[in-house]
């Protein structure tokens, strides 16, 4: 493998059941990168991040972590010691404090005491948790649970992180302080892999995204070229009344690129926008909002749904 | 470190480590009540009862006669408590088994770890009970007769080990939260009460010989063995059978606790 390659996956596939929750998918993530698994609810993301950290086996293909063979069991201690997790539920131990829950976790890593203390010591200055040391965790808020939970996973110094939906069920200003912890770190060249159903945290933190649906990556690439390959550059966004019928919105049609027709709301993408806002003006009752285009358009367009879909 | 079975000892080690911190902050109101249970007995079966049953049994005191066999109980109690319901909690509720196997641990390495603590719990179960048992043999009840008694202490560790695999075993088997019932109600309290603790296994037809397959019986004949300086090929059988059973389950628990943890 060369040196530049983190993960290495080709044709992974992991079924329950009949349920086939990841369906023969190929990526590879490149050292220092920041790669995002973007899709809804069941989409298979979790299940490849549990792949990655070695919580999963894989029924079918190959996979290769950090130049070790992962397609069995054989290395998974080698992997984990230079993999850090955040899985997507919060599973601190709720009977300790904010420092024993990183000393007890700092305890599998090898480290000598010096070494172990300094680690700890930077990980509670580093998810911002020093006025909290001794409290317990079951006093936290969910989004100092969470920091925790990222300085958790990297007590172990990995040279990969993984992150499952590091920032769901948070307030806006808690998943602000998460992606400044992850940007702190993509200063620190960590290769991070995350997942999200976040469309702006995927285009804010990610260097490249893999789009999933129904267990295959349907799309990889970076935000900007997922964009530009997949959607016109802006779209008009006609929100209906609830008791207007979208056919109202029929005549425009043909100055758009592309339409995607919700029912409650009428999507027009194009490159130039002008003749369609022009013309959406004259239409009675209707809210009307021109934006440029986001993984959300080529989300909708990919998979004839939108991310907020369960 | 690595030990047979492929465990790491330093990993293990690391999980036993979480369940001392948190002892030291729960001890008070999770462990003592445990501790208490067979004091109770002792003092109100042994010394309350005990007036009664007269010439005691087998020509001894009967606080003598039960004080060991309490202790094998202690033991057991203290040790079965964290594979069975703590263990359950920590696997299912807590999902906190999950964020050490994000570490480079194994399940074995876990549950290695937990078992070391199961075993800590019974050696302090075991050396609180031998202080309660040198403090009635200085009072007067003739329960500690020999010096071999100071081996009480590790006896009730391998007691302790035995029944932390065995609530091991149990755990990896089940579902549900709810069926620790059966196993408290069909297995420990009928081992409790006919593992000759109270009385001799004869008393009942077979009552020897279906206790010789049931392991608190064992613990029992080397406590009391112990106790009074008494030591004999039983109580040899006895050890060589706990020993047997320990290396047995050490090999089978933790591949059937895998497949709980593994999606």
């Amino acid at each position: 493998m060369e040196q530049d390659v983190v993960v290495r996956a080709r044709g992974l596939r992991r079924s329950y059941g009949d349920f086939v929750a990841v369906d023969g998918i190929d990526f590879e993530i490149r050292r220092g990168e920041f790669f995002g698994f973007l899709g809804p609810n069941g989409a298979g993301k979790t299940t490849t991040m549990r792949m990655l950290y070695r919580a999963s086996s894989l029924d079918g293909g190959t996979l290769e972590i950090l130049g070790f063979d992962a397609s069995t069991t054989a290395h998974d201690r080698s992997i984990k010691a230079r993999v850090g997790v955040v899985p997507q539920e919060d599973n601190l131990d709720q009977e300790m404090t904010v420092a024993e829950n990183l000393d007890v976790f700092s305890r599998f890593y090898g480290y000598s005491k010096a070494e172990r203390r300094s680690r700890v010591e930077a990980m509670i200055m580093f998810a911002d948790l020093d006025a909290k040391r001794n409290e317990l965790v079951e006093t936290l808020s969910g989004g100092m649970k969470r920091r925790l939970m990222v300085a958790r996973g990297l007590l172990g110094s990995p040279e990969l992180f993984v992150l499952d939906e590091p920032s769901t069920g948070l307030d806006p200003r808690a998943r602000q302080r998460i992606w400044e912890r992850l940007a702190e770190l993509r200063r620190q060249k960590t290769t991070v892999v995350l997942t999200t159903h976040y469309m702006e945290e995927a285009e804010r933190l990610c260097d490249r995204i893999a789009i999933m649906d129904a267990g295959k990556i349907v799309a990889l690439g970076t935000p900007a070229a997922l964009i530009r390959d997949h959607v016109p550059s802006q779209v008009v966004e006609i929100r209906l009344a609830y008791d207007q019928d979208s056919s109202i919105v029929a005549p425009l049609h043909g100055d758009a690129l592309r339409v995607e027709d919700l029912k409650d709301r009428v999507l027009l993408y194009a490159d130039d926008v002008q003749a369609l806002v022009a013309r959406a003006a004259e239409l009675d009752g209707v809210q009307t909002l021109v934006r440029r285009t986001t993984l959300d358009d080529v989300f909708l367009k990919i998979t004839g749904r939108g991310l907020g879909a369960e | 470190m690595k030990l047979p079975g492929d465990i790491d000892l330093n990993l293990a080690m690391a999980v036993w480590w979480r369940n001392v911190v948190v002892y030291r902050h729960t001890w008070l109101k999770n462990i003592l009540p445990n501790f208490f249970e067979p004091l109770l007995y002792l003092v109100g079966m042994g010394v309350g009862l005990g007036y009664y049953v007269g010439e005691g049994i087998e020509g001894g005191d009967y606080v003598a006669f039960i004080g060991p066999g309490l202790l094998a109980s202690a033991a057991m109690n203290g040790a079965v408590f964290e594979t069975t319901y703590n263990m359950f909690v920590k696997m299912y509720f807590a999902r906190l088994y999950d964020a050490f196997l994000c570490t480079p641990a194994q399940i074995k390495d876990v549950a290695f770890g937990e078992l070391l603590w199961a075993t800590t719990r019974s050696l302090i179960y075991g050396v609180g009970f031998f202080v309660v048992l040198v403090g009635l043999t200085f009072a007067g009840y003739p329960i500690l007769t020999s010096w071999s008694a100071i081996l009480l202490i590790p006896a009730a560790g391998l007691i302790g080990m035995m029944f932390g695999l065995i609530g091991q075993l149990f755990t990896a088997s089940i579902r549900t939260i709810d069926l620790y019932s059966y196993f408290y109600t069909l297995f420990i309290t009928p081992m409790f009460l006919f593992s000759g603790i109270f009385f001799p296994t004869s008393r009942f037809p077979y009552g020897d010989e279906v206790a010789f397959f049931t392991p608190l019986y064992h613990g029992v004949r080397v406590c009391r063995a112990l106790a009074a300086g008494a030591w004999n090929v039983d109580a040899t059988i006895s050890t060589v059978w706990m020993l047997v059973v320990c290396a047995v389950l050490l090999a089978v628990v933790p591949a059937r606790l895998k497949p709980r943890t593994a999606r």
